[in-house]
């Protein structure tokens, strides 16, 4: 288990953020956290990362505890937050050099990688543009290539496709999925729009309202959505749905 | 595995810093203003003292002389501070309105790194300003009155630039706390030049005001009572100024490169006998026992810039940080 979550639960006075979360996540495979804005997964991924403690319960990532080992679990993950800024007076290559030099990696060594990375996410030919005259797509791209630049374990990545036009998004779920499949990677990643995380997730986790409502293959939850009625096929939409308006 | 990533900061704060357009504009008016004020004071001088004996510690009058409007010591006194809110005011909510910090945060570097880093480039600068700035004078200096500063003054001035240091890199902490506390960059500039407002020119109205109300100056015929009165009435005056770091810089400064002045207040009551002894032992202070008054002021501005820094370190530290 790469991650591994018990009763995870975060509180922000009153309000319940994260309520009771245990789920757990394979190496190598991609989960997809699905849920409506608000529900409380950004305050997951930033419990995984070490970002903010937990009022209560346990985390692990890769073993560690990321609330008491924060820099083992960040040396070891990449995390792509949503919409993600960069140094927009610098181009490309500097803005990944500085991430590279901030995870210890001496700029011989890096700059290999990244002449390498921009060519995987069709950054090449504007790397020496600034980042600042990037558009929405070339920026969530140069995300991705940000988040390698260090060859993580375990990728985190939060939205990647919110604000992205049809092309772009398909475009970056391809991306999302390369990763996985070359790269062997874990991937977690969280998104409010169901097609996509249907497309590329190989199991996938329902929460709302901060309570997870639903984990598992889309095939064993479409089986659970169906109750006794078997022969129907259920989209995920329907699951969803129904989830939903329980909640 | 921590130092590179405070290197690593340290080291494009100190890029950014070198081609920021607004450091290098308010630089360039602070070296220039400074050399005009030192020169003029330079030149009269010169008419001054032709064919007469240079009298002792005449390089240091070039700073604290007042010549026409204000000397250097003065001028730095009052726009000094504004380097250190340009340096601070915008250094950690540039990186969180700019969607950095978050990025940054989920590096494996400790998360003070940031903070710090962003500190020490930022004294370092002031460092570089200062120090060039009185070596250009010096250099002026020597030029135009035509005297080498003695071992003892150059003392007296390396000492003028720490605390000129310490000084600047107090309101660049009040500042990068402002940028810690509010999320956009224009209010922390505001914030940033409120405080410095106050603290440099309503401290001392306030003080006067509560010096009235406390300890009033009635008009009596009885002299003891009416002397009694003023005493007090300018002790409260005087401690509500020590709140203004303004106050701290100027009394040290002038101190420490006046070896005349032997109290850094500027009133004292003074019997007959003080009066004689006065004039009797009218030489100037030994660099010794000038340190020995600027001493507590030296330690005021280390201890509120430290305090400053340390309230922006607590508060960056506990804050969340999330990406929306």
């Amino acid at each position: 288990m790469v991650i591994r979550m018990e009763e995870l639960t975060k509180r922000y006075g009153a309000q319940t953020a994260v309520d009771r979360l245990s789920l757990e996540v394979r190496e190598g495979e991609v989960f997809g956290f699905l849920g409506p804005n608000g529900a409380g997964k950004t305050t997951t991924m930033l419990m995984l990362l070490g970002l903010t403690e937990p009022t209560s319960g346990q985390v692990r990532v890769c073993g560690f505890d990321p609330a008491r080992n924060p820099l083992k679990v960040k040396a070891l993950i990449g995390y792509l937050p949503e919409n993600v800024g960069f140094y927009d007076d610098m181009d490309a290559r500097q803005n990944l050099r500085y991430i590279a030099r901030l995870n210890g990696i001496p700029d011989r060594v890096s700059a290999a990688r990244i002449a390498k990375l921009l060519e995987e996410v069709d950054l090449a030919k504007e790397s020496d543009k600034k980042v600042g005259s990037y558009s929405k797509g070339m920026r969530q791209r140069l995300g991705i290539a940000e988040v390698l630049v260090k060859e993580p374990r375990v990728v985190f990545l939060d939205e990647p496709t919110v604000g992205l036009d049809p092309d772009g998004t398909s475009r970056m779920l391809d991306l999302i999925h390369s990763l996985s499949r070359d790269r062997k990677m874990t991937i977690f990643f969280s998104s409010h729009l169901l097609d996509q995380v249907q497309r590329i997730s190989d199991r996938i986790g329902i929460m709302i309202k901060g309570k997870l409502v639903a984990a598992g293959p889309l095939a064993e939850l479409a089986q659970r959505g169906l109750g006794g009625e078997a022969g129907e096929s259920y989209s995920l939409e329907e699951i969803y749905m129904k989830y939903f308006k329980e909640g | 595995m921590t130092l590179h990533g405070i290197f690593t900061i340290y080291r494009k704060e100190m890029e950014d810093h070198f081609s920021s357009m607004r450091f290098l504009l308010i630089t360039a008016l602070i070296v220039m203003v400074g050399v005009i004020i030192a020169s003029m004071v330079g030149m009269s001088m010169q008419e001054e003292l032709k064919g007469m004996a240079k009298p002792d510690f005449i390089f240091l009058l070039l700073f604290t002389s007042t010549g026409k409007l204000f000397s250097f010591t003065q001028f730095i006194g009052l726009l000094g501070p504004l380097i250190g809110i340009i340096l601070g005011f915008d250094a950690i909510n540039r990186e969180r309105s700019g969607r950095t910090l978050s990025k940054l945060v989920s590096q494996p570097i400790y998360r003070d790194a940031i903070i710090n880093a962003k500190f020490l480039a930022g004294v370092t600068m002031i460092t570089l300003v200062m120090v060039s700035l009185v070596l250009i004078i010096a250099g002026l200096g020597i030029r135009l009155v035509g005297v080498v500063p003695g071992a003892e003054e150059v003392w007296r001035l390396v000492i003028y630039v720490i605390l000129s240091i310490l000084y600047i890199s107090f309101w660049m902490g009040a500042a990068i706390l402002f940028s810690v506390v509010f999320k956009s960059t224009a209010t922390s500039a505001l914030a940033s030049l409120a405080a410095w407002i106050f603290l440099s020119f309503f401290i001392g109205l306030g003080g006067g005001f509560l010096a009235d109300a406390i300890a009033p100056m009635n008009q009596t015929a009885d002299m003891a009572q009416a002397t009694d009165d003023f005493i007090k009435n300018s002790e409260i005056q005087r401690a509500a100024s020590l709140l203004s770091p303004m106050t701290l810089y100027g009394d040290a400064t002038s101190t420490i490169l006046d070896p005349l002045r032997k109290t850094p207040r500027s009133f004292v009551l003074m019997g007959p006998l003080e009066r004689l002894s006065l004039s009797r032992f009218q030489n100037p202070l030994p660099l010794l026992q000038s340190v020995v008054v600027v001493a507590p002021f030296l330690i005021s501005l280390i201890a509120i810039t430290f305090v400053c820094f340390g309230i922006c370190y607590l508060v960056f530290m506990r804050q969340e940080i999330r990406s929306t």
